[in-house]
């Protein structure tokens, strides 16, 4: 009897041990996927150059001023002491585009490819920078070994792959000169598209349901419906907008019936419309639980003053409501932020350098190029899409703790 | 007649702006109705089009292994197993992980504790699936490589994606079982110390089958949530259908093909993009299936406490 205690009491420890392991997990995980991005977004790398940038400015070429530049540029030009930018190569390009007309991040992307050239050869994560150093000298030593005469020598340098450049820069073929421009511009077009047309659908349907809808068949069907809609996997929704919005509705969304011509229905435009039809069962059923909570006493009384349903639903329902409304605006803005498959169904393209200009443009976003370099074979493709997850985690996370900031604001008040 | 009329000035006028604006209200919740119309007609008038196909023998799609629609071969199998087998290995993480979690959360963490606690799985609830799938490439299948020998696992792994889906439905069963044993009446439980249990005893043998709906409402999710995660699959798991049962060689899911075809610039005649239709309405009627068992579930345990 009393051993039978002690077994049982063992028991209960142990289950709770297993029990507080478990839960840990889940922490040890959230941890070890942000240990892993930030290893591989920051490390050293074997860099090669033909010449220094020391040698061509004593300060570093990304803290002068695009008159600066312009002038280091003719400089080097008129000296003709480079065989990357003779006289005449600088009045070629000077044709192609005016150096005048020249941004400062493409004189630099000039002076890179002319002069510098320069290389990454090799890289390693951060682990390996701090404490396999003697990796990382075995590397460079058997580069510098192999290297021909009159080539340049191989040295190592730390980089982190979040840069400057790398905010400013398109994709290109070279992952040390590719950046997440075009995928962030495009990303917040598709948002913005998203949640313009998910947002009043989504809260006037918030509104039926709660303050309109009378008991009866098809109410249950809508509410049943919305709920299995947010089951529903969401490469499902990019093959409906595959069928609907690029192809049934290409005139549309290309552009061409407003006269726009020469692209297909692979535009921001679709993809908006695919996210929103995404999204809406979140804004659905966040709104809902919103408007629900709002005091029945709050509508009696303005009804008691004569105001009509859509006066007490403008006036005291949406006032009282819009915070649990705007966590779930939030909730589902990160979700769009984050949703990948049914862009790639959808039709983002997986190689674009312009900016988005509109509705009908062609597009990339932060999810897709993450996609897109981590199924690249070369090591340096998978730290600048590490440098991008930690870039849109980084927004998310910011979307997620307004959200669960807005939640506590509205729990207190209430 | 004048007395008749009277009162009708304190009858409900009709006003055309209040109407419109309902009218504008149902519509917006029609809107709803009409995605899942449009979803069904999408994936069911294209995979008819596959089936109308002269070289298509709909007879194959389950007889056969072998799936590569441009020559006829449309045996749907190798890509069923291999998502049957990554979701099997995500549950074989995420339900003793995800139930363990609620139970400690739900009995015995303190109120500090789970408020420090659920922000956390949240924020893991909340990193994209993309992220997910690089985390599985060069974090878990390395790991697998390292442990397994590399000649066993290979680069690309139903292991690797399949286990990382599962830390990816942790939070999801998690959250939603301890929905369930919170809704558990105190009563059973001081029912149960009354008797002599232990708190262990309390929480697997009382609370949590009086919460076993709720529980396997979750579970059923979290399956849906499995079968149709397809990010991680696409990334991690391999590129080519194959029909296999070693989850260490490399096979195409359901969702990860239709990433992979609809990715590439795909003819629209073409055999090639009528067939990811019929793998997406595969994909549709067994997450539906699963959602509809979970709603049983759920409605079940609603009705005997709440």
């Amino acid at each position: 009897m009393q051993s039978n205690i002690i077994s049982r009491k063992r028991n209960a420890k142990i289950g709770q041990a297993i029990m507080f392991a478990s839960t840990a997990f889940a922490l040890i995980a959230l941890v070890a996927l942000l240990l892993n991005v930030l290893n591989r977004s920051f490390g050293n790398v074997i860099v090669r150059r033909e010449i220094e940038p020391s040698v061509l400015s004593p300060t570093p070429l990304e803290q002068l001023s695009r008159d600066e530049l312009n002038a280091l540029v003719k400089r080097i030009a008129d000296s003709d002491d480079y065989d990357g930018l003779t006289r005449g190569a600088y009045r070629r390009l000077d044709s192609e585009k005016p150096f005048a007309e020249r941004s400062q991040a493409e004189i630099l992307t000039v002076i890179n490819e002319r002069l510098i050239k320069e290389e990454v050869v090799a890289s390693f994560t951060l682990w390996q920078t701090l404490f396999e150093p003697a990796s990382v000298n075995a590397e460079l030593a058997k580069l510098n070994n192999a290297r021909k005469a009159g080539m340049p020598e191989a040295r190592v340098e730390f980089r982190s792959w979040v840069n400057a450049r790398f905010f400013t820069q398109t994709m290109g073929s070279v992952a040390e000169l590719s950046g997440i421009r075009t995928a962030i511009l495009g990303s917040l077009a598709v948002i913005a598209m998203t949640m313009a047309i998910a947002l009043p659908i989504g809260v006037g349907a918030a509104i039926y349901l709660e303050e309109y809808a009378k008991k009866n068949r098809l109410n249950d069907l809508i509410q049943t419906n919305i709920t299995n809609l947010a089951g529903v996997p969401s490469i499902i929704y990019g093959m409906l907008g595959l069928f609907v919005f690029v192809r049934a509705l290409e005139s549309f969304t290309s552009g061409a019936v407003f006269g726009i011509a020469g692209n297909n229905g692979r535009t921001i435009l679709s993809a908006g419309l695919t996210m929103a039809l995404l999204v809406l069962p979140i804004i659905i059923i966040n709104a809902q639980e919103a408007i629900r909570a709002v005091p029945n006493s709050l509508r009696q009384a303005s009804y008691g003053l004569g105001a009509t349903q859509w006066e007490t639903i403008r006036d005291h329902v949406m006032p009282a409501a819009l915070p649990g409304i705007l966590t779930g605006t939030i909730l589902a803005m990160s979700r769009a932020m984050g949703e990948t498959a049914p862009m790639v169904v959808v039709g983002a393209s997986t190689f674009i350098v312009s900016d988005p200009t509109g509705p009908f443009s062609k597009f990339t976003t932060l999810p897709i190029q993450i996609y897109n370099w981590t199924a690249q074979p070369d090591e340096q493709f998978r730290n600048i899409a590490a440098a991008a997850i930690l870039v849109l985690l980084i927004i998310l996370l910011s979307l997620n703790m307004i959200a669960i900031l807005l939640r506590n604001k509205m729990r207190n008040t209430n | 007649m004048t007395a008749t009329k009277h009162p009708n000035s304190l009858k409900r006028k009709t006003r055309l702006g209040e109407k419109l604006i309902q009218a504008f209200f149902f519509f917006c919740g029609f809107v709803s109705i009409f995605t899942t119309l449009g979803i069904v007609v999408a994936l069911g008038s294209q995979a008819l089009r596959f089936f109308g196909e002269p070289s298509i023998n709909p007879i194959e799609l389950i007889t056969t292994t072998n799936w590569s629609p441009n020559i006829g071969e449309i045996g749907i199998w190798s890509l069923v197993t291999s998502t049957l087998i990554t979701t099997f290995l995500a549950l074989l993480v995420a339900i003793p992980l995800g139930l363990a979690a609620a139970i400690y959360l739900s009995e015995y963490a303190t109120p500090k504790v789970r408020n420090t606690l659920k922000p956390i799985l949240e924020i893991l609830a909340g990193v994209p699936t993309v992220v997910y799938g690089y985390f599985a490439l060069t974090f878990m299948t390395p790991l697998l490589r390292l442990i397994f020998g590399s000649d066993v696992v290979k680069i690309y792994n139903m292991a690797s994606a399949g286990l990382v889906c599962g830390v990816m439905i942790i939070p999801l069963i998690c959250s939603m079982s301890e929905d369930a044993l919170r809704a558990v009446p105190r009563s059973l439980r001081e029912g149960s110390f009354g008797l002599g249990a232990t708190k262990l005893e309390t929480s697997l043998r009382v609370v949590l089958p009086a919460a076993l709906s709720g529980v396997i409402a979750a579970i059923v999710v979290g399956t849906s949530r499995a079968i149709g995660e397809t990010m991680i699959m696409a990334t991690a798991a391999g590129a080519g259908p194959n029909f296999t049962f070693n989850p260490f060689e490399s096979a195409e899911t359901m969702a990860g093909h239709i990433v992979r075809i609809s990715g590439g610039d795909v003819d629209y005649n073409s055999i090639d993009y009528t067939s990811i239709f019929i793998v997406g309405l595969t994909l549709f009627l067994m997450t539906l299936a699963l959602n509809f068992l979970s709603r049983y579930f759920v409605n079940k345990y609603r009705e005997v406490y709440e």
